[in-house]
């Protein structure tokens, strides 16, 4: 499922209990990984999906995954990295001495968000409950990824499947959007 | 809620996305200091808060973070155009007369 | 047990299922599949309330959401929702309703006595008596007028009720479920766009749940819907939403629904919202939303009993009630008459049919004589009896001078109505869209689309159901066209029967009767009156959207939509003015009433805004200490120990800082990475200090203006590389900074080479304060020297604490040695608890946000926002020398030499001591150079902080102040409601002044 596509990196967080479980929508806290804020030039890329090893996206909201490494489109000039958490000095080192000379901005963001992992036949139904975005796969296919509000905080969906959705928020941002998220959801629970 | 067209991610996209920046193409003199006193205060402050079609400042703040440019229509609040910032003011009569505005 | 106005058969109540209700005490019995109207009804009640403002008895008049009279209240686990209309309330097992506007009992009122002094209460009574003393206002006129008028009483207790949300996007939308709107959602739904089709009733259906002689494809009109619906729900394109109603049409074709989820219920599962509220948007909207009749404005037209014919016949179809024994139909026009008819089949007698027309069609006529039905043609009803339930009506003959000659009287206990049909146009005039006048058909249609839409069948007066099935499969399909480019062939319906009808009539009609003695409802709601609208036009109310506000005819909750057209006619008539030109009222929204707790939807309690939590917070609870709310923020406030106040709380923690040590919680403070190689060239033009200088490992204090010259930000900025930099911003600041820095960067200079990124999140902060900071940290810290000489004051180093990397910045906020420590943010309760621990040792506390804004009180430095207020320069708050003098420019420079800017008299900011040591000023209060200067005279300036200073063992206080730089050693005062407290102007920093002991 999810992992795969994510390259392995969006896990469920194992040593936390399933924030809810039901047959049609799961809300699971994603275990910690490494977070870098790529920020630069089209001129610098090549050279940083060379040192990240996997191509930085150009199109705009899409996504690039492959073994343990994530590329994530956020802007025309800003793209997030994802990586194992133990590799993030080995990565951020890379880039940087791949990139001396070219301008750009790395920094490390991994502790500013968290992420949790909506998935089931319900979960466009759920994010919709605070997220005017259209889910459909026509307009938002597997691989889209985009920062949105979810009622009043900031997040970032990243649809991993067709119905598997990463939804990250800065950390303390979390405890709102996952409430919200698992309130919203409770009325499929109702008779 | 307006719906709002963001041209780096190519996409429409509700307003609370969005942070509305004021009149478009007010550009920072490159040199305040040759500037008078008069023009200073234009460019603070002086907007032209027309009825009708306009150039204003869009950014996509919870989105790509980036600002852009769109024509509106303040009457029916139509937009008429998105540009990237950095492109040049389009000709705001001519956008109007096609739409017929 | 008996319903005695139920009919044998028919309808679509579930016969078998009977549910007991209570309406004011009284137990009822109804069906399932009633409405409380129709139930009510059945057990022969038609007085249901007291109107507005004569509060005289009132019936049932609708079978819809434009019900203006049967308002009632709805108790449900101990709490009551005011305001429902009966005609939407549908009936469950127990429920209990309530009338309202009545004291003490619906059938004895006493406010009934304003109908008899209703001559006091005419158009605009309320703008001519109210009017003096202004102050009358709160305390006499609105609490009576708020008491005697109005309608239900609102809940007393918290809503326990949960309200959800949905966004939703569609191809085309589709309002209403008549047989336009379910043709119209047919057609575009098998082209395989995505559609929603929602309709205020609890059935979708419409018109067609109440027609009786009338087919769809050879088969009864209900069974052709339930087919439909059977098919649509199959559909994964449709979103089928009954109880929804389309209540706002907003730009851009974002349109509201209000879905009730659970009022219809008798015990609702709590995890079930009671209302959805629906925010969609629709490529293509389809309005389907129907036409209503329209009242008969002749005098007593508001006796119960006295309803619309449409109502009736649905009644009597839909719900299977007869409204009355003895019914008389009065109508301009032909539909009326199928009321009749349905009536009479069964076995309820029509004591005649009265048509103000001299003559209705003869196959009408022909119908009604085969029945046995007594025709008056030509025909006006001029009156009614019976107190609180019409007994009789009186008949008024139209001659051909266009007077009213009497025609007798008829005994009837119902009387139905009908002027004619007004299409709904509300949604489309909330689209925006200008309606426009159709001669023809008497009513104001929609004219040109604005947005993305089309009305459809009878909400653009188009009638006949053959004709409204084809002109729904026809908007549909334009509709799925417009918005995908598909199309599809399909089988239409086709029908029978349901022709339609001609005929109607706007206004006040014409009678015999006394006309100052006898009134005539326009807008049964609010009590007006065909008079009232004309005395409005006698007043000199010529615009209808005066008269609408004058007369308050249109404001009650139905919009206008019952009473509009008849008081438009009637200012017509008195302005001479035809209709056109009198123009229509716009149509607001909400459509219908629209509760709050929809509005509110999931920000309420803990989720009316995101609480930000720092990872000291569950240390901080349980270690006792208190919050404070900074913007999002919750902050350690103070941390009171056994049997301490605040105040005492704060003056140990003040002390305990300033002797040994104190553990603070930073990390809400804004924090952004500037990275790239023009990283100092940006922050050289941002802020007003230079920065190109700054070694690497070093912090400077930074200022931040906007263009205008005046302070918007500050905090601490640390050189980590050479294109790097860590900048610290005010907590509430952090967001508006980084988007000041953004704006530039992207938009004046897109050519620099740097970007900023937010790490607000990424680290905790925790600062080590008081001159024990650096054997407090020593232990934990390793691959930096914390001698002074290696890092000294306003320093930055990368190091661990505890092996966990950190940013260790030497800088202090408090005057004292000061460190503060940034750890990745998952380690910020470990920094947190090590730290606490620690200090513990050497005899240190935990502060909070008000010992820090009592420590750098003492020492002067400023807090954006509290001391400035926007209109604040670096000059007038003392801190010239942050600004860089030989740099180009930066953001405000140019500003700041702004004529004004420089002028004399500007406010600065000062340090005032009470001579009194012990009074404490109050912050924000004014400064004036007299003692007690005279009423009127302007304040030279006001307190911005205010506090007790545990160091100094006294108040002090820092303010603005006229020129206040030059007035230091000068006697100011503070005048207060209890005398004038003299204050002596001095410096702002009142503790350790050449700073030595920042530097140890």
């Amino acid at each position: 499922m999810s992992d795969v596509l994510a390259g392995g990196l969006i896990t469920p967080d194992a040593g936390e209990t399933p924030l809810l479980s039901l047959s049609s929508l799961s809300i699971l806290k994603a275990a910690p990984l490494a977070r870098l804020s790529f920020r630069a030039r089209e001129a610098s890329l090549g050279a940083a999906g060379t040192a990240f090893g996997l191509d930085l996206p150009v199109a705009p909201l899409s996504s690039n995954s492959a073994e343990k490494r994530a590329a994530l489109w956020m802007g025309p000039d800003e793209w997030t990295l994802l990586a194992p958490e133990d590799e993030l000095q080995a990565v951020f080192d890379a880039i940087e001495s791949a990139l001396s000379g070219h301008p750009h901005a790395l920094v490390d963001v991994s502790d500013r968000s968290e992420t949790v992992i909506v998935s089931g036949e319900q979960a466009v139904w759920l994010l919709n409950t605070g997220i005017f975005i259209d889910f459909s796969l026509e307009e938002f296919p597997v691989g889209t990824v985009t920062r949105t509000v979810f009622h009043k905080a900031p997040v970032m969906v990243w649809r991993l499947a067709e119905e598997t959705f990463a939804v990250e928020a800065w950390a303390t941002f979390m405890d709102y959007v996952s409430g919200l998220l698992v309130q919203s959801a409770k009325e499929l629970e109702a008779a | 809620m307006l719906l709002i067209y963001c041209p780096y991610c190519q996409v429409k996209r509700a307003e609370t996305e969005f942070h509305c920046g004021g009149e478009a193409h007010i550009a920072r003199p490159s040199d305040p200091s040759k500037t008078t006193d008069e023009d200073w205060v234009d460019f603070l402050y002086t907007r032209s808060n027309i009825k009708g079609v306009y150039a204003e400042r869009w950014r996509h703040i919870h989105g790509c973070g980036r600002f852009f440019n769109a024509v509106r229509d303040t009457v029916s609040d139509d937009f008429l155009k998105f540009y990237k910032a950095g492109e040049p003011m389009p000709d705001l009569n001519a956008l109007a007369a096609e739409a017929g505005k | 047990m008996s319903q005695p106005f139920r009919t044998e058969k028919g309808g679509r109540i579930d016969r078998a299922e009977q549910l007991t209700f209570t309406f004011d005490g009284e137990e009822l019995h109804g069906h399932k599949g009633d409405t409380l109207a129709s139930a009510l009804l059945a057990n022969g009640i038609h007085l249901v309330g007291r109107s507005f403002k004569y509060h005289r008895p009132r019936g049932i008049v609708t079978a819809g959401s434009e019900e203006p009279n049967a308002l009632v209240g709805i108790y449900r686990n101990g709490d009551q929702t005011p305001n429902l209309r009966a005609t939407q309330v549908e009936l469950y097992q127990d429920l209990q309703a309530i009338s309202q506007n009545r004291f003490p009992s619906l059938g004895f009122d006493v406010g009934a006595v304003n109908d008899l002094l209703s001559p006091l209460f005419p158009a605009g009574f309320y703008y001519k008596t109210f009017m003096w003393p202004k102050s009358f206002w709160d305390r006499v006129y609105e609490p009576i007028i708020r008491s005697a008028a109005g309608l239900g009483r609102p809940p007393k207790n918290p809503d326990h009720d949960y309200y959800g949300n949905q966004y939703a996007h569609c191809d085309v939308l589709v309002v209403g479920s008549g047989p336009a709107g379910l043709a119209a959602t047919l057609a575009a739904a098998e082209t395989g766009a995505r559609v929603i089709l929602c309709d205020e009733q609890a059935e979708f259906g419409g018109s067609l749940l109440s027609v009786a002689s009338a087919s769809i494809d050879g088969k009864d009109p209900s069974i052709w819907v339930s087919e439909t619906i059977q098919k649509l729900s199959a559909m994964a394109n449709v979103t089928l939403l009954p109880r929804t109603t389309a209540f706002g049409y907003f730009a851009h074709n974002f349109i509201a629904l209000a879905e009730r989820v659970t009022e219809h219920l008798k015990d609702p599962d709590p995890k079930l919202p009671r209302e959805r509220l629906w925010q969609v948007r629709a490529r293509e909207v389809v309005i389907a939303a129907g036409a209503i009749e329209r009242p008969m404005a002749f005098p007593e037209n508001d006796r119960p009993g006295v309803m619309l014919a449409e109502a009736g016949r649905t009644y009597l179809n839909r719900y299977g009630v007869k409204v009355g024994h003895k019914v008389l139909v009065a109508t301009a026009c032909d539909t009326a008459w199928q009321a009749a008819f349905d009536l009479a089949d069964h076995g309820v007698e029509v004591v005649a049919i009265a048509d103000i027309r001299e003559t209705p069609p003869d196959n009408l006529i022909s119908i009604a004589k085969a029945r046995g039905i007594r025709v008056e043609a030509g025909c006006v009803v001029t009156g009614t009896l019976g107190r609180k339930r019409v007994k009789a009506a009186l008949l008024g003959r139209l001659m051909t001078s266009g007077q009213v000659a009497s025609g007798g009287q008829v005994e009837c206990d119902a009387l139905l109505m009908s002027a004619g049909w007004t299409p709904t146009v509300s949604l489309y005039s909330q689209s925006r869209g200008k309606v426009v006048w159709d001669a023809e058909k008497g009513a104001y249609v929609p004219g040109k689309p604005v947005q993305k839409e089309r009305s459809t069948g009878a909400s653009k007066g188009l009638y006949g159901l053959q004709a409204t099935l084809e002109d729904g499969y026809a908007a549909g399909e334009e509709a799925a066209r417009a918005a995908t480019g598909k199309t599809a062939t399909f089988t239409r319906a086709t029908a029978s029967g349901g022709e339609a009808g001609n005929g109607g009539t706007l206004g006040a009609l014409p009678h015999d009767r006394d006309a100052s003695r006898v009134k005539a409802f326009v807008d049964y709601q609010n009590d007006v009156t065909a008079k009232d609208v004309k005395l409005a036009v006698r007043e000199g109310m010529h615009s209808i959207e005066h008269i609408k506000r004058y007369t308050t005819t249109g404001m009650a909750t139905d919009q206008g939509r019952l009473s509009n057209m008849n008081a438009l006619q009637i200012a017509s008539g008195s302005l001479e003015r035809p209709m056109p030109e009198v123009g229509l009222t716009t149509f607001r929204q909400p459509y219908t009433p629209t509760t709050f707790g929809l509005f509110a939807g999931v920000a309420r309690g803990d989720f009316f805004d995101p609480v930000r939590k720092t990872p000291s917070h569950d240390w901080v609870v349980g270690n006792g200490g208190v919050f404070e709310d900074v913007s999002q923020w919750k902050r350690a406030w103070y941390f009171p120990k056994t049997g301490e106040d605040m105040h005492a709380a704060v003056a140990r923690e003040c002390k305990t800082v300033r002797e040994s040590v104190g553990l603070f919680d930073a990390s809400t403070l804004g924090k952004i990475e500037v990275v790239g190689p023009d990283a100092a060239e940006f922050l050289e033009r941002m802020y007003t200090n230079p920065w190109k200088k700054l070694a690497p490992g070093r912090c400077r204090y930074g200022l931040l203006l906007n263009d205008a010259g005046f302070i918007t930000d500050d905090g601490v900025i640390g050189r980590l590389a050479e294109d790097r930099f860590h900048v610290t911003t005010t907590t509430g600041g952090a967001p508006s900074v980084f988007a000041t820095m953004e704006d530039y960067l992207q938009t004046e200079w897109p050519d620099l080479d740097v970007w900023i990124t937010s790490t607000t999140e990424q680290y905790a902060v925790a600062a080590v304060q008081g001159p024990k900071a650096r054997e407090v940290i020593a232990p934990f810290i390793e691959g930096v020297d914390l001698s002074a000489e290696a890092l000294p004051h306003m320093s930055v180093k990368e190091a661990t604490f505890c092996g966990v990397p950190c940013r260790l910045f030497r800088i202090s906020f408090t005057g004292e040695l000061g460190f503060e420590i940034n750890v990745p943010r998952r380690h910020g309760r470990m920094l947190w608890e090590t730290l606490a621990a620690e200090i513990e040792k050497h005899g240190g506390t935990p502060y909070g946000t008000e010992s820090m804004h009592v420590l750098r009180a003492e020492k002067g430095y400023i807090i954006v926002g509290q001391d400035t207020d926007g209109t604040v320069t670096p000059h007038d708050a003392g801190m010239s020398w942050a600004i860089g003098k030989k740099k180009f420019d930066f953001v405000g420079k140019r500003g700041l030499e702004r004529p004004d800017l420089i002028a004399e008299n500007r406010k600065q900011f000062v340090g005032l001591l009470t001579k009194d040591p012990k009074v404490k000023l109050e912050e924000g209060a004014q400064i004036t150079t007299a003692e007690t200067p005279a009423t009127g005279t302007p304040a030279e300036g006001h307190v911005t902080s205010s506090y007790y200073s545990p160091a100094l063992d006294r108040t002090i206080a820092l303010a603005v102040v006229k020129n206040g730089h030059a007035l230091e050693g000068q006697t100011l005062y503070v005048p207060m409601p209890d005398g004038s407290i003299p204050v002596e102007v001095t410096g702002t920093v009142f503790y350790d002044k050449e700073g030595a002991r920042l530097n140890v």
